[in-house]
């Protein structure tokens, strides 16, 4: 299954809508790698709200995607983790260390735009000396 | 009257692709929420189906999953059976370390379920593949 892909100003919203084999993970790892240069985005959102397991390989695979769009120049931020899943992927001893998360779509957004201004304010106003 | 239809008692998961290994842990979650677990160990069970069953994807190319009711004296559960042809694990108590693999993956497989379950039992020779059951006891 095709996870949808939105623009959203600078940033890309991928939000899972069903359970994702290996295939489909890996797709959307690479789609989304893409579609950050084709719409020159500075961030990207995952919703995994929707997913009942995140496995060793969804993990990995996500975390890999992380990566791969922080070389290519934006942020990502995994967003909508169910507590249930969390202590799964603690009990498995899976921590998607290196990713930012955050609790929700909005949370998220937050982020992103925190980061942004960040950014910004290093480029227009740097340091006195 | 008693239903006509037979008690499913055991569910037979082939796993030979990775929509299998989606397949396998939606219908162990959905056996575990007959059963009457919490979305807690639902969200558990579910995880090991689907670490075990990968690693007959991985390890394997073909094997099966199968389902059942687990009954002890008054406690009832689920019984996870991975069961595969495979080469084997020439090594169990290596395999049971954290951080060890043979696949490149992040090797966490084995010890991972073992946390996520409440019996986990192995059995595998070089040669004729490799059997994993694992229970989970309604609390």
């Amino acid at each position: 299954m095709v996870v949808p892909i939105l623009k959203q100003g600078h940033y890309l919203i991928a939000s899972i809508q069903a359970a994702l084999t290996d295939a489909d993970l890996l797709n959307l790892r690479d789609a989304l790698a893409q579609q950050v240069g084709t719409y020159r985005s500075r961030g990207v959102i995952v919703d995994v709200t929707a997913l009942d397991v995140m496995d060793s390989f969804a993990s990995r695979t996500l975390s890999d995607m992380a990566n791969m769009i922080k070389l290519r120049g934006a942020e990502t931020v995994i967003v909508g983790i169910q507590p249930e899943v969390a202590f799964s992927m603690v009990q498995l001893g899976l921590k998607l260390e290196d990713v930012a998360t955050a609790l929700d779509l909005e949370e998220g957004l937050a982020f992103l735009d925190k980061r942004a201004r960040r950014a910004n304010r290093a480029i227009t106003n740097p340091p006195k000396r | 009257m008693p239903s006509l239809t037979p008690q499913k008692d055991e569910v037979r998961i082939t796993v030979s692709a990775d929509t299998d290994i989606v397949t396998a842990r939606q219908k162990g979650r959905d056996l575990a929420a007959q059963l009457g677990f919490s979305s807690t160990d639902l969200a558990l069970v579910a995880t090991a189906i689907s670490e075990l069953a990968r690693n007959i994807v991985r390890y394997a190319n073909r094997g099966e999953i199968i389902l059942k009711l687990a009954e002890r004296g008054e406690k009832r559960g689920i019984i996870v059976t991975a069961r595969d042809e495979g080469p084997g694990i020439p090594n169990i108590p290596q395999a049971m370390q954290d951080g060890y693999s043979t696949s490149g993956s992040l090797g966490l497989g084995l010890p991972g379920v073992r946390r996520l379950m409440d019996e986990f039992e192995v059995v595998s020779k070089n040669g004729t593949g490799t059997t994993v059951t694992v229970k989970k006891w309604l609390r």
